[in-house]
């Protein structure tokens, strides 16, 4: 699961309001390396929560990310190249997502998150 | 030239899990005929629903990575092998789209809300007794209900949450499922349709339905709710009388 799946995904609990972002316990992390593409990035930056993406990253162990955005800084090949590594190349492979609001574990095994609530939950 | 498909010999498989079938290979076709149409649209965000041996995701992702180089697929599917099969698929193909194991798009709606410009969807459309919806085993992956219609109609609402203002929506559907209401259904809640392919076989007759949202649908969708009011009824229109319907409003 990359990155920016992290950042698609929320608490789907009933009666959780925002459920978003989801914590990361991670036991397996791994990098893939993909071509980087400009179009995609400036298309993702107005989609990604940006705050999320950094937390994210920090706890794969990927600390580059500045904390402060702003829209021109995509003109940068170096800030790109960052974005584009945290988005899509850091994917966690084993852990779980804590949903924020109610500590209610989603697991994630061989990269694919158990969004599927029990019956007590929907 | 030729345009690259997902191999049958590289789809991964389960017994719990929905081998490739004429409904799939339908569905492929349909976005191979228009596929040029996929291209101009350069689609960000691709999404399947039900994705299970995930020949259908492979295949959008194949068709498009020259052109659309980039985009993002998630892919989600209710049933646990089926999600790691599609893994497998996607991986044999040097794909990379995500995968969640979900009901329907549980978790994904606030977030993808508005943003998906192609979403898949091959649901379980043979019409069963309500009560093998949702159960376990591979029964799951066609059982729809009455009418075939209960997946199907927990579906479209999500879709229309999903998808973004240029958004397209494939989905497959038999003739049971009465396509024709299903796309009076989604004309109400703005979208225009066409049957973009459809096919008899042995069993079944299947049709593929392309939605988008369209300007004099949403305008015809706010009169059609005061129409409703005073008649009762479906209005009589079949889906090639929506041209025409459209145009009415568009002055
Ligand atoms: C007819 S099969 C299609 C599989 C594949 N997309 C194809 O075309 O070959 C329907 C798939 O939908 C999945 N499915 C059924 N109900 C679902 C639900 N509520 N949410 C997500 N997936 C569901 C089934 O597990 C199955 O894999």
């Amino acid at each position: 699961m990359r990155l920016l799946t992290h950042n698609m995904l929320s608490s789907n609990i009933k009666g959780v309001t925002s459920g978003f972002p989801l914590r990361i316990e991670v036991e397996k992390m791994v990098e893939k390396e993909v071509e980087l593409n400009a179009d995609f990035l400036r298309n993702m930056f107005a989609k990604v929560e940006w705050k999320a993406l950094v937390e994210a990253s920090k706890t794969l162990g990927y600390t580059e990310l500045p904390d402060n955005v702003e829209p021109s800084m995509l003109d940068s090949d170096e800030f790109l190249n960052r974005f584009h590594h945290a988005l899509l190349e850091l994917h966690l492979e084993e852990g779980a997502l804590v949903c924020p609001e109610t500590g209610r574990k989603f697991p994630v095994n061989k990269g694919i998150p158990n969004m599927l609530l029990h019956e007590d939950e929907v | 030239m030729r345009s690259n498909i997902a191999k049958i010999k590289l789809v991964s498989s389960h017994p719990e899990v929905y081998d490739p079938c004429d409904d799939s290979f339908a569905l492929v076709d349909a976005l191979l005929a228009d596929r040029a149409n996929l291209i101009d649209h350069r689609p960000s965000i691709c999404m399947e629903i039900g994705c299970g041996s995930g020949y259908v995701i492979t295949s959008l992702a194949l068709l498009l990575e020259k052109e659309c180089p980039g985009s993002y697929y998630v892919a989600t599917d209710v049933n646990p092998h089926a999600t790691t099969v599609t893994r497998e698929t996607l991986e044999a193909h040097g794909c990379s789209a995500e995968v969640v194991h979900t009901d329907i798009a549980s978790g994904l709606e606030k977030r993808l809300a508005r943003n998906v410009d192609v979403m898949l969807v091959n649901p379980p459309y043979v019409p069963t007794p309500d009560a093998e919806v949702g159960c376990r085993g591979i029964a799951s992956s066609w059982a729809g209900g009455e009418d075939g219609r209960r997946v199907i109609d927990r579906i479209l609402p999500v879709a229309d949450g999903l998808l973004s203002d240029k958004g397209w929506l494939y989905m497959v559907t038999l003739t049971a499922n009465n396509p024709v209401e299903l796309c009076v259904q989604m004309r109400k809640r703005g979208y225009a349709s066409r049957i973009v392919l459809q096919r008899s076989t042995e069993e079944e007759s299947l049709h593929i339905i392309k939605f988008w949202r369209d300007v004099d649908a949403l305008l015809e969708a706010n009169e059609c709710s005061e129409i409703e009011k005073t008649e009762n009824g479906l209005p009589h229109f079949s889906p090639f009388s929506f041209w025409n319907y459209g145009n009415r409003t568009a002055n």
